[in-house]
């Protein structure tokens, strides 16, 4: 991936060199799986048909935020288009960093006529977000483990249950997720569970149940990691991106399976940075329009076990392009996978966001 | 040495004062060797000192409010918090016309972002009001208006918080960083369940110290053979020391999760040894122990190489007139080749401390929860949460660590005692 | 101090090889009697230093004994010999004064605080530096560097000393008074001193004996005059004092003398040291200043030959010649008044004692 980035980038030179014909695009992603299925799905075929656009990707979204925020400051912006996760689209629109769209106006309409914002409904989380896939954060386990004689976790409240299912759990290092699951499992109802942490009791209460585990708890920084420590017999069980698991149960066929009970969904989108000139601007917005209409959203899904966000895509999801399977029943929106799911609540992690992890941190450091 | 002689002042041969001419003399001399160094002073100063001083001003620069609400922050300064009343209609008036300005330069959800970071929901709080204000009648009265559009604005708390920060310049991130804050009644600690940055300083200390001793204790022995041995050999195995340099630092950190985790390959050996049982399998990583295992093999040569290079230019022949004159081999260490290579243990010493207590993607990787630093911490402030008025604080505070440590080593061992070869 | 008595050094049948293959040092047998001043005299390679570097017990002998005071030392490792060591640069530690390293070998005898005190100003006038014990190493000149260095060597009362070339960084005026400082104060102490150099003039200078160190064997073992006057083979005629070579072959023997036919045929008379039969390839070695130009028929070898060239040096002249084919034959003059006027391009007689002149091994 990064060879071809640099040979790209090194024709993409010496193209800007001698003509001016020829526009490089700088997309920022993944990399990775993800990464790939963006250029197989959207950027392969459109350079194909604009022969005068080349694609440079940088591999730079983790760290996308802070960067966009020194690009800005330096009065530099490199980028035309990053992917990056909802939160943090919502987070570079309140900094002003990424440009607010019209739906409707900058997207393709679905094929039969539906206006985009309609398509993408409420996945539109922000002005300046575009919505690609729907992922869920999610939990794998091991099928072979002898101490569970036989049983098998098949809810949420099973990753707390260390009597049934005693080993080692995986979850991510920040509060995100796993207080929702904390508090679903000590009996606050759904819709109840941000009432409840916006408080000092609840979130007091959350933590009590995360202590309950906590000694048997790898915290993961980095999605490559529960599908390591699960391959290792590290953990038995843990939670990641879908995407990943699928990978690693299909892909590696390692004996682990899915537990799709109280799954977070979570959305990836691109952002646009503010500040492009004119020109760039009008190139990258024929690409977005390009990239995000239903036939590519639902191209992706040939690569990765991601959701498309348009409703329009959904039934025209095929078979992965190489393992030859159908792709639907991995998604994380299959009817079957989606019975018991959990909405991630931008707004109001935005604003709680910085106070909970701070004492997230003082909680793991304790 | 002195310019008169009789009371005559010299001069030059036509005449001049000696001692203006040898003035002019030098003075073009300096100003040739000022110049052959300008690029490399220009380059200290862009790229080092210039990050260092804009740090230093992050970590108290507070302008957001004062440019954002200007009219708001003059109007307030005349309220009193204490009164445990919202303020008036004036400054709510203000409150209006500056959001108007806000939301048209898209400037207020930044603020609330800032605000934020001192009070939970102030984000979501301008992102609403903004999203309220063209519906807003603009003749007034303001203050039911703003408290229709969020209950919070008739909140005294979230006006204490906009005057508290009115300010251009902040302590506040400092207080947070010492796990402080402003209260009612002055300066006080944040309540235990909220301090983390004094808790992670002192690991980041230990730790730091203990990587530092560590390093010590295997690289002591490894720069003392290498030293002792033949020029050819002794340069075969210091690639030996140099190969981690060769490979990525993710990778050797990577292989270290392969050697320690449960299911590793040391826990494995031992089990197959039934040195321990399948059951008491150790662990040795995301924890403290993973964390100083690997750092210490990652910064292993930066204590290695100064020591040698130290060590090599301890001549043998030291230790032989120590033992000549009676002293058995550990006393003509101990007297005589130790005290030699202190200077090669300070330069190794301060290296690794220095570079282990900046260090966050090994402690991130094997570090677990009692292993990580506060540079962990920096990191997650400056490209997640964004609070780069916090993280600078808290570099700041680190640079100060630094500093004072620096002034501690010069008292008991003394900064000329520093040696890289 | 005076009191001391030296220390007797024995070695038998020793030999060192660092590399399995060659010996650096080949079957060295020495007795060095209590109270000497024996030097090991001979080029770098010789194997003179690796001999004193085994008496100190920093090299293990391959083979053979080493006795002290009739003790064999072998395994008795370098710190209880009990030997004071003298080092090429001195050695003298650099983190401590002058003081605490001339008491650093009493600290580790466990001497008493006032004993050692007692013992390093003692030391310190011996090599006149009293008033240096609070000074760093770096902070003295190489010569009292030097003398700390003695100093450190004795304080600790040793029956013997090691000296490794310890003069050599000095200057040629310091080292001379260096050679005499060190010289009184053997004979003051009475210790025993074996000296290492490849300096001809510092071994001919200070010591009772010389051995000449060449490849692993000592050449000749003898007073510093016996040396000079009677070489035992050309390396020690060609390695101590200046020396000129003629090369012939033995044609007669009579008692001590024989006759050496030189390759132009020129007929010499010589001492008969190191030759054995008529037939024998030899090295005649003949001192330059044993030459004579005011020749009379009493003596025993008589010469005609060419000047090629006169070097004034004061005291005396060089007259370079061509001898029997040799055009790098010396003649040393002594710069009398009424000299004989020389010339460059004269052809002129010169002769010698044959005693002077000595039939030794052949060189190739």
């Amino acid at each position: 991936m990064k060879l071809k980035t640099l040979i790209l980038a090194g024709t993409a030179l010496a193209f800007t060199g001698s003509s001016a014909l020829a526009t490089d695009l700088t997309l920022v992603s993944w990399g990775g799986a993800y990464q790939s299925s963006q250029k197989n799905a959207y950027t392969d075929p459109y350079t194909a048909e604009n022969p005068g656009i080349t694609v440079i990707w940088d591999e730079s979204s983790a760290e996308a935020v802070a960067k966009l925020r020194a690009m800005n400051e330096a009065g530099n912006v490199t980028w035309d288009l990053v992917d990056v996760v909802a939160s943090d689209a919502i987070r570079l629109c309140d900094e002003g960093l990424a440009m607010e769209i019209d739906a409707d106006v900058d997207l393709a309409a679905a094929p039969d006529g539906t206006p985009a914002s309609e398509d993408f409904g409420d996945l539109l989380v922000s002005e300046c977000f575009i919505p690609q896939i729907v992922y869920s954060t999610t939990f794998g386990y091991r099928s072979d483990i002898d101490e569970w004689g036989g049983k098998e976790p098949t809810e949420i409240c099973d990753v707390f249950d260390l009597e049934t299912f005693p080993g080692k759990r995986s979850l991510e290092k920040r509060p995100i997720n796993n207080m929702e699951w904390a508090l679903l499992c000590d009996g606050v109802p759904k819709e109840e569970v941000y009432n409840v942490l916006e408080t000092e009791e609840g979130q007091d209460q959350a933590f009590k149940k995360l202590d309950t585990i906590k000694d048997n708890v790898v915290w993961w920084s980095a999605g490559a990691e529960t599908p390591q420590l699960l391959a290792d017999k590290e953990v038995v069980i843990g939670s990641t991106y879908n995407g990943r698991l699928f990978a690693l149960i299909e892909e590696q066929k390692q004996p682990v399976k899915m537990l799709w009970d109280a799954q977070v969904f979570d959305l990836d989108g691109w952002i646009i940075p503010t500040g492009l000139p004119e020109d760039r601007l009008a190139e990258v917005k024929k690409l977005v329009k390009y990239a995000t209409d239903t036939q590519r959203l639902a191209d992706q899904a040939k690569y990765i076990s991601y959701g498309p966000a348009r409703k329009s895509s959904a039934p025209l999801v095929g078979q992965h392009a190489s393992l030859g399977i159908d792709m639907a029943p991995h998604m994380p929106t299959d009817p079957n996978n989606a019975k018991n799911t959990f909405l991630y609540n931008y707004e109001w992690w935005a604003d709680y966001r910085d106070d909970i992890d701070a004492k997230f941190q003082a909680w793991l450091a304790q | 040495m002195s310019d008169t002689t009789d009371g005559q002042v010299l001069t030059t041969q036509d005449g001049k004062p000696l001692k203006a001419a040898l003035r002019r003399a030098l003075r073009r001399e300096k100003l040739r060797a000022f110049l052959l160094i300008a690029p490399l002073l220009i380059f200290v100063l862009v790229t080092f000192v210039a990050p260092i001083v804009d740090m230093l001003f992050r970590s108290v620069e507070n302008g957001i409010v004062a440019d954002t609400l200007p009219n708001t922050v003059i109007e307030l300064s005349k309220w009193d918090p204490a009164s445990g009343e919202v303020p008036d209609e004036v400054v709510f008036a203000a409150l209006y016309n500056d959001m108007v300005v806000a939301v048209d330069q898209k400037t207020h959800t930044r603020l609330g972002s800032r605000l934020n970071y001192e009070q939970s929901g102030i984000s979501s709080l301008f992102r609403k009001t903004g999203r309220r204000i063209k519906r807003m009648d603009e003749d007034g009265p303001f203050k039911d208006q703003f408290i229709g559009a969020d209950k919070k604005w008739g909140d005294v708390a979230t006006w204490q918080v906009l005057q508290q920060f009115s300010p251009r310049y902040t302590d506040g991130y400092f207080l947070n960083a010492f796990d402080a804050k402003r209260g009612p009644d002055g300066i006080e600690m944040k309540p235990d369940d909220q301090q983390i940055y004094m808790f992670l300083f002192g690991r980041t200390l230990f730790l730091s110290i203990v990587i530092t001793l560590s390093c010590l204790l295997l690289g002591y022995p490894i720069a003392f053979l290498l030293a002792a041995l033949p020029l050819r050999t002794s340069n075969l195995l210091m690639i030996l020391v140099l190969l981690p340099f060769w490979t990525s630092l993710l990778v050797r950190t990577s292989a270290w999760k392969v050697l320690l985790q449960q299911q590793g390959v040391i826990n494995d050996f031992l089990v197959w040894t039934r040195l321990i049982d399948d059951a008491g399998r150790l662990v040795m990583i995301n924890n403290q122990t993973g964390t100083i295992i690997a750092m210490t093999h990652i910064l292993l040569p930066f204590m290695i190489l100064p020591l040698y290079s130290v060590m090599k230019t301890i001549s043998p022949s030291y230790v032989r007139a120590a033992k000549s004159l009676g002293a058995n081999d550990w006393t003509a260490f101990w007297r005589v080749y130790f005290p030699q290579s202190v200077p090669g243990i300070g330069a190794g010493a301060v290296l690794v401390f220095i570079l282990s207590i900046g260090y966050y993607i090994t402690p991130e990787l094997v570090g677990g929860t009692s292993g990580i630093f506060i540079s962990n911490r920096i990191a997650y402030h400056i490209s997640s949460s964004l609070n780069w008025g916090l993280a600078a604080s808290l570099g700041t505070l680190l640079l100060v660590a630094v500093l004072v440590l620096f002034v501690v080593y010069d008292k008991i061992v003394g900064i000329d005692n520093v040696k890289l070869g | 101090m005076a009191n001391i008595r030296g220390a007797a050094v024995k070695y038998d049948s020793v030999q060192k090889s660092y590399d399995g293959e060659s010996l650096v040092v080949k079957n060295l047998n020495l007795d060095i009697p209590p109270g000497e001043f024996l030097t090991m005299l001979g080029p770098s390679g010789s194997g003179k230093t690796t001999c004193l570097m085994m008496l100190a017990g920093f090299e293990p002998a391959t083979h053979g004994e080493i006795y002290l005071n009739d003790r064999p030392i072998n395994n008795v490792p370098p710190h209880k010999r009990g030997i004071g060591m003298v080092f090429q640069n001195y050695a003298l530690f650099p983190h401590m004064s002058v003081a605490e390293n001339l008491a650093f070998p009493l600290q580790v005898r466990n001497v008493s605080k006032a004993e050692q005190a007692e013992k390093v100003q003692r030391a310190l006038d011996m090599v006149e530096l009293g008033a240096f014990g609070n000074r760093r190493p770096a902070q003295l000149s190489g010569g009292q560097q030097q003398r700390v260095a003695v100093a450190r060597a004795l304080v600790f009362d040793p029956e013997l000393v090691l000296m490794d070339e310890p003069l050599g960084a000095l200057d040629k005026q310091l080292r001379e008074q260096m050679q005499y400082e060190i010289k009184h104060i053997h004979e003051n102490l009475g210790v025993t001193v074996v000296y290492v150099t490849h300096d001809q003039t510092e071994a001919l200078t200070m010591s009772d004996r010389v051995a000449v160190f060449n490849d692993g064997v000592i050449q000749q073992l003898s007073t510093p005059d016996d040396l000079y006057e009677d070489p035992q083979n050309s390396f020690v005629a060609q390695f101590i004092g200046e020396n000129n070579k003629l090369s012939g072959k033995v044609v007669g023997i009579d008692g001590e003398e024989c006759l050496v036919e030189l390759d132009d045929g020129t007929q010499l008379k010589a001492d008969k040291v190191n030759v054995s039969a008529v037939g024998d390839r030899t090295t005649l070695s003949l001192r330059p200043e044993r030459v004579e130009f005011d020749t009379n028929d009493s003596m025993d070898n008589l010469v005609n030959g060419r000047i090629e060239e006169l070097i004034y040096l004061g005291d005396h002249i060089r007259v370079r010649m061509n001898v029997a084919g040799n055009d790098e034959f010396i003649v040393k003059v002594r710069n009398r008044g009424e000299r004989r006027k020389l010339h460059v391009g004269e052809t002129v007689q010169v002769g010698w004692a044959f005693n002077d002149c000595k039939a030794l091994d052949a060189v190739a």
